[in-house]
């Protein structure tokens, strides 16, 4: 056994990372919900999530328990029983895939004297699939749109079938002119055309060239995903919850969970593409190296803050998970400080997650603050403004292109 | 006998969609059948009746002053404005004069019943298209306006405060401050709703020019209030015809000429900071003095004095035993409420109950117009239509 | 029933009047507030002379509703409340039916306010409306027996 493990690493490393992946982004995709339901409740002045667990950490567990026990219905008149129950399963795996082509660090590190890359798959089209995938994912909106056979669900499909199918067509044109710059699929490519600094203090980011470009694809971004202010499928005091009107307990949990992991997968791609994905926004120079300590001091200083608030919660047992929590942080920290291969090791994955997280915050701070849009607006603005414009981006990216290429 | 089924469709394109009874907009119980050709609509019939509970006819059973608790219920985010037009209405019918200190309470309690409803419904209409947070910014503030509700009543929405003759109870004495600090917040908060709406993009793009009601439209179908005032008709009775001393009161009466939703809501906000206006000329000018008419044997004697003197003893037990009875006669009183024109036409035989109460409810109009406004727009814009005429159905039902 | 001459010189009724001289049977002022009975058969007429005249103006049909006089006949008070956009002035009519079979023209097509307010006079009273392009009960459940709002309608219904 050990010797077959032996002969074949790649498969190996390929299974655990498979496992951590998804281990990772469903734990994220959980916690997104927290982060989503706790953010807009400070912003509109509530306190969201606060009886499960300390601040309600333990709210995404307890919603998970409360969807697997959940009685399974499925409705008497549905069109057809299995695209009814396959269209949350493809919704949810289908959003879950794109993750595998994601590069979180550099192309491959060391680990325990074995080298491999910080990426499940890296294909040559990875960008490629990563739209292949996610465009997929308008099947499974469809088709519980369809099966349902409920008005409202219906008329959720159909909204929905459209404005993905519209709004792919100006995500995928925007991506263009960053493929121009870059000159490959890759994603790990893209990124790597992205190190070093323009006069040794601006990062070679694409944002700052392709900034309509980003524009274009964020606000495509937010409509794929079917978040507001594109949330018309689902706009519930319209059409109840659109296309999962019908859907209870764990497939309506799946729907969710596609979603929320939708949206972390077009944040990822978002930073991969416009902000240097793993690279660090500083020079790579002597005085700025220091910065390669920031995980180690963020991560000190939430554990510090975390266990000066097991002071102020009231129950053992929620002081008890905050002083965990807190000092699971502080050993991270030391253990970062203190080992050099895991504090190389952290670099990327630490400015992806970073940037990502802020790609995070601006979907649920829109959601929180915009109105919804009307269908034929929404139609209107993808078609008349997104689509034009990133045409005439990749117009004008391409005749720079050619004509520094001379 | 009519039936209450959907009519088939006009054309076999077009589908039927039921909204309601139970769906998150229809703000309660309301059910309207709409017919789509795609997501256009094309016919639009509001269905009403599941609130029904036969206040009319209660009515009719009781004597005069047991009616006030029953027409809380009717409106129940503006209590109050029903409250006071009860009262008018039987006071119109004994000739009975208010003392000054009761009107100015009544005027500045029923601003704050407007301030109150105005918040819910520019609350829920935010909602209905996507703005979650106003939604919730607005019902922050209407808790301030539920608290003096409590202080005064002891009920934060079926308040039952206004009394024939005046009012249940003097206020107590920490009403003042609590109504100016509410009267000092409101209008930063106003400015907070319209930071995040009225220029916003979307919220233009999806309130300009849906749901245009015309003025001529606007009087043959008997709208009144609000959306009468956003369709260019600067009605407003607390003007027209004052009652309750709001002709010492100075104060505007916000109009806008295009009849659509976002005149629709830009009077109302408009509205709200002119309640704020009255409210704050109330609390300022209120006038020392009883809160109840002298009027034994229809207004309840004092507590104390009940207590010690025989004669009011005597007052009060006849007037909870046998009620007092008005002189036979028909009376129509209206008040501006935050809906419309809210009337209550009441009818007495010279017996201690009324002979018919008649309810005039703003709402059902307002529901009522949806047939015409909604046909030729879009699913999404009926919802904001519907958000955007205000009704309740409580009073749409009675 | 008269008309007090004191009523006869405001305009309205002089106008009412002069429009058809059976117009107003009776009229009657209350705390300042004028109500005048015309006859059933005329009120559509009626309504549509107050709403058309210039002088006049009653644009603003608020209300239509009913009192039922039980046990005296004609039984039914139909009452239309109106608003003048010109003069600001009330004025309310009343129309008797009996209770036999009882029945008026309606007004829908001339307010269209009019269609829900005399769908709700009809399940309450039963009062039925011709010309009304779909009268129905509003209120009450469609197979609801009898019309609640009429005297000798139990408040506690039948059981």
């Amino acid at each position: 056994m050990t010797d077959w493990i032996a002969r074949h690493p790649d498969l190996v490393f390929a299974v655990v990372k498979i496992v951590l992946c998804l281990f990772l982004l469903l734990t994220a995709v959980a916690y997104l919900t927290w982060f989503e339901r706790k953010l807009i409740a400070h912003i509109q002045s509530r306190w969201g999530p606060h009886r499960v667990g300390p601040h309600g950490l333990l709210q995404p567990l307890a919603d998970g328990l409360k969807n697997l026990f959940k009685e399974d219905i499925i409705p008497s008149g549905v069109t057809s029983r299995f695209v009814y129950l396959l269209a949350p399963f493809l919704a949810v795996s289908l959003s879950l895939l794109a993750v595998a082509v994601i590069p979180f660090g550099p192309e491959s590190v060391e680990i325990w004297g074995a080298r491999t890359g910080l990426y499940i798959a890296d294909i040559n089209i990875g960008l490629l699939f990563v739209l292949a995938v996610t465009s997929l994912g308008v099947y499974a909106v469809a088709l519980a749109g369809w099966s349902s056979n409920s008005k409202y669900s219906l008329l959720g499909g159909l909204r929905s079938t459209a404005q993905m199918v519209s709004y792919e067509i100006a995500l995928t044109l925007s991506v263009i002119g960053v493929l121009l710059l870059a000159g490959t699929l890759s994603l790990r490519e893209i990124v790597e055309a992205q190190s070093g600094h323009w006069s040794g203090v601006v990062p070679r980011w694409f944002i700052f060239p392709q900034f309509v470009a980003f524009l274009c694809f964020f606000i495509s971004g937010v409509a794929e995903t079917n978040r507001a202010p594109f949330d018309l499928p689902e706009a519930e005091t319209e059409l109840v919850a659109g296309f999962h009107t019908e859907y209870s307990s764990m497939k309506f949990a799946m729907f969710f969970m596609a979603e929320y992991s939708h949206m972390i997968v077009t944040s990822l791609v978002a930073s991969l593409l416009f902000f240097g994905g793993w690279l660090s926004p500083f020079p790579a120079t002597e005085f700025w190296s220091i910065t390669r300590y920031l995980p180690v001091v963020l991560a000190a200083a939430l554990g510090g803050v975390l266990l000066l608030d097991v002071l102020r919660q009231r129950h053992w047992w929620h002081r008890v998970i905050m002083a965990a929590v807190g000092l699971g942080l502080l050993a991270v920290a030391g253990l970062l400080a203190t080992q050099a291969t895991l504090l190389a090791l952290a670099q990327g994955p630490f400015w992806l997650l970073g940037k990502t997280a802020v790609f995070l915050f601006v979907f649920v701070w829109t959601r929180a603050t915009l109105p919804r849009f009307r269908y034929d607006q929404l139609m209107a603005f993808g078609w008349k403004f997104l689509v034009p414009l990133a045409v005439l981006n990749i117009v004008v990216t391409s005749f720079l292109v050619a004509w520094r290429a001379g | 006998m009519a039936e209450r089924t959907a009519p088939p469709p006009a054309a076999a394109e077009t589908m039927v969609l039921n909204v309601g009874p139970q769906h998150p907009s229809t703000h309660g119980v309301l059910r309207l059948i709409l017919e789509l050709d795609g997501e256009t609509i094309v016919r639009a019939r509001p269905d009403v009746g599941y609130l029904h509970t036969g206040i009319e006819k209660s009515a009719e059973k009781l004597y005069y002053s047991q009616v006030i608790p029953l027409t809380d219920r009717i409106d129940y985010l503006a209590p109050l404005s029903n409250n006071l037009v009860y009262c008018l209405a039987v006071e119109k019918l004994l000739a009975l004069e208010v003392p000054p200190r009761a009107q100015w309470m009544r005027v500045l309690l029923t601003e704050l019943t407007r301030l109150n409803n105005h918040l819910v419904w520019l609350g829920t209409c935010a909602l209905e298209l996507g703005a979650m947070s106003v939604f919730l910014y607005c019902f922050r503030e209407r808790e301030e306006i539920l608290k003096i509700f409590e202080l005064v009543s002891g009920q934060r929405m079926m308040t039952s405060y206004f009394r024939i003759g005046g009012l249940a109870v003097e206020p107590p004495a920490d009403f003042p401050r609590q109504v100016d600090r509410l009267l000092k917040m409101l209008p930063g908060r106003f400015d907070e709703y319209e930071d995040l709406l009225t220029e916003n993009r979307i919220w233009l793009a999806r309130t300009r020019g849906v749901g245009v009601l015309s003025p001529e439209d606007a009087i043959a179908w008997g709208i009144t209030g609000p959306n009468l005032r956003a369709s260019g008709i600067g009605l407003d009775l607390r003007k027209a015809e004052p009652y309750s001393s709001y002709e010492k009161f100075q104060f505007d009466v916000p109009v806008r000429p295009e009849g659509d939703v976002y005149a629709r809501y830009l009077v109302r906000v408009a509205e709200m900071r002119q309640s704020v206006r009255i409210a704050r000329q109330a609390l300022d000018g209120l006038p020392a003095g009883p809160v109840r008419a002298d009027a034994p044997g229809i207004v309840l004697p004092e507590r104390d004095k009940m207590k010690t003197e025989m004669e009011a003893l005597i007052y009060h037990f006849k007037l909870v035993v046998d009620g007092f009875a008005p002189p036979a006669g028909e009376v129509y009183a209206a008040v501006e409420s935050p809906k419309g024109e809210l009337g209550c036409f009441l009818v007495s035989d010279g017996s201690p109950r009324p002979w018919r109460m008649r309810w005039r409810p703003p709402s059902l109009l307002n529901v009522q117009v949806l047939s015409k406004l909604m046909p030729g727009h879009l699913f999404a814009d009926a919802i904001a239509i519907l958000a955007s005429v205000d009704f309740v159905l409580g009073e749409v039902d009675r | 029933m008269t008309i007090p001459p004191e009523l006869a010189a405001r305009p309205v009724v002089e106008k009412l009047r002069a429009f058809n001289p059976r117009a107003v049977t009776a009229a009657e002022e209350f705390r300042g507030q004028l109500t005048l009975t015309v006859p059933p058969e005329l009120i559509r007429d009626i309504a549509e002379f107050l709403r058309d005249s210039p002088e006049l103006a009653f644009h603003l049909l608020t209300d239509i509703t009913a009192v039922d006089r039980y046990p005296v006949e004609p039984r039914f008070e139909i009452i239309y409340f109106l608003r003048s956009m010109k003069s600001g002035e009330r004025l309310r009519l009343k129309a008797r039916v009996s209770g036999e079979q009882p029945r008026l023209e309606s007004v829908v097509g001339l307010w269209p306010a009019a269609d829900i307010l005399e769908c709700e006079v009809f399940d309450l009273f039963g009062v039925h409306f011709s010309g009304h392009p779909h009268l129905r009960r509003v209120l009450m459940p469609d197979d609801w027996q009898g019309h609640p709002l009429r005297k000798d309608y139990p408040v506690e219904g039948y059981r």
